[in-house]
């Protein structure tokens, strides 16, 4: 992706703003204020949950994870340092986050299992919990194929994103 | 959901870490992670600011109504005949775009207006497929700017923070593609019980 993006973008949204009358910078500083919101927010969970991470690392857990799986998920190409990833992105959003963090840090960020990592996270989300919270707050008694749905499309993004990776960046 | 699994890494952090002879290093985690957690933080909290205000500017400057206009005609089809009630259809689209632009403390609020409103129409009995439709669209992630996994990654010193978008918009794509083909071939085995 171009260098250009990012910064034509965010001109391109101030620009647009301006032009229709909005008080740009007091509506960025608002949206901003909301931002610092969601991260006191996400602080204690992280806390809680980097430290359960660390320590399951720490007793190697993981890594066996990690062994026991691999055979099945190198057929789909995916990395065996990402499996538990795999395992827990659906039910747990902060679980997930805290487990993808570590995996970055350990196989370095720019690596190749680092960049599917990140993009497991960014292409999926916790369908086991939205799924629970929708169906919750409708009073639905069953959710029918929701949930192999909701799964199928899951699986799909852990396996493209390997693939994207490996398309835009290489085996690297 | 959170209390199971925190417990089970805390108990399997503790077995394992017996069976593999760590315990020295399990209690050092244990010491250290909490710090760690903030430090990460401390490099993440710029970004997520900057982006949700550059997202609000996106919303206040009807950049995100024209994209809740694109989005309805594209939604429409998925909802059957619930797609023809005007005021779903507007929360349903509101919610999409929430979720494009990433501000997910107003996806959630209005997805679940959409889907209580869609009910409704329906008249709130069994599950309908028009509000499982909505409830698979919004398990899978279609976010334009995947901006807290940027953030992590040029907390971490990436050369690129946002080098991976390309690849996470294919991975989203194809994922709301098969959950939601997934979900049309399934229908017929799942028949309405009531």
């Amino acid at each position: 992706m171009g260098a250009w993006m990012i910064p034509a973008m965010l001109a391109v949204i101030a620009v647009t703003g301006l032009v229709r009358g909005v008080d740009v910078f007091s509506c960025f500083l608002s949206g901003a204020k909301k931002g610092a919101q969601t991260a006191a927010t996400i602080a204690p969970t992280l806390v809680g949950l980097l430290t359960a991470v660390y320590m399951l690392r720490a007793s190697g857990v993981i890594d066996w994870l990690g062994a026991v799986m691999q055979p099945f998920f190198s057929i789909l190409g995916i990395p065996a340092e990402c499996a538990p990833l795999v395992l827990l992105k659906p039910i747990s959003g902060g679980g997930g986050l805290a487990l993808g963090t570590d995996i970055m840090q350990r196989a370095g960020v720019d690596s190749y299992a680092g960049r599917v990592a990140a993009v497991m996270l960014g292409a999926s989300e916790t369908s086991i919990y939205t799924i629970s919270l929708y169906a919750g707050s409708l009073g639905l008694r069953s959710t029918r194929y929701a949930v192999p749905a909701a799964l199928v499309g899951d699986l799909t993004a852990f396996v493209s994103a390997a693939f994207f990776v490996r398309l835009f960046f290489g085996n690297g | 959901m959170l209390s199971r699994i925190w417990t089970a890494f805390l108990v399997l952090a503790w077995v394992g870490g017996i069976c593999s002879g760590r315990t020295g290093e399990v209690s050092q985690a244990a010491a250290q992670g909490a710090g760690q957690a903030i430090k990460l933080l401390i490099e993440i909290i710029g970004l997520m600011m900057f982006w949700s205000g550059m997202m609000e500017v996106v919303s206040a400057s009807g950049i995100g109504a024209c994209i809740t206009r694109l989005m309805r005609p594209l939604l429409r089809p998925l909802f059957g005949a619930a797609g023809k009630d005007t005021k779903s259809m507007e929360l349903v689209s509101a919610n999409v775009t929430a979720n494009l632009l990433g501000l997910s403390n107003a996806a959630t609020p209005l997805g679940l207006r959409a889907a209580d409103r869609l009910y409704t129409v329906l008249g709130r009995t069994g599950s309908p497929h028009a509000v499982l439709m909505l409830i698979i669209l919004n398990t899978t992630s279609i976010q334009l700017i995947p901006s807290t996994v940027a953030a992590l990654r040029t907390g971490m010193g990436a050369q690129m923070p946002f080098d991976i978008m390309p690849a996470v918009w294919g991975a989203s794509i194809l994922s709301v593609a098969a959950a939601l083909f997934t979900a049309h071939c399934l229908r017929p085995f799942y028949p309405e019980t009531d």
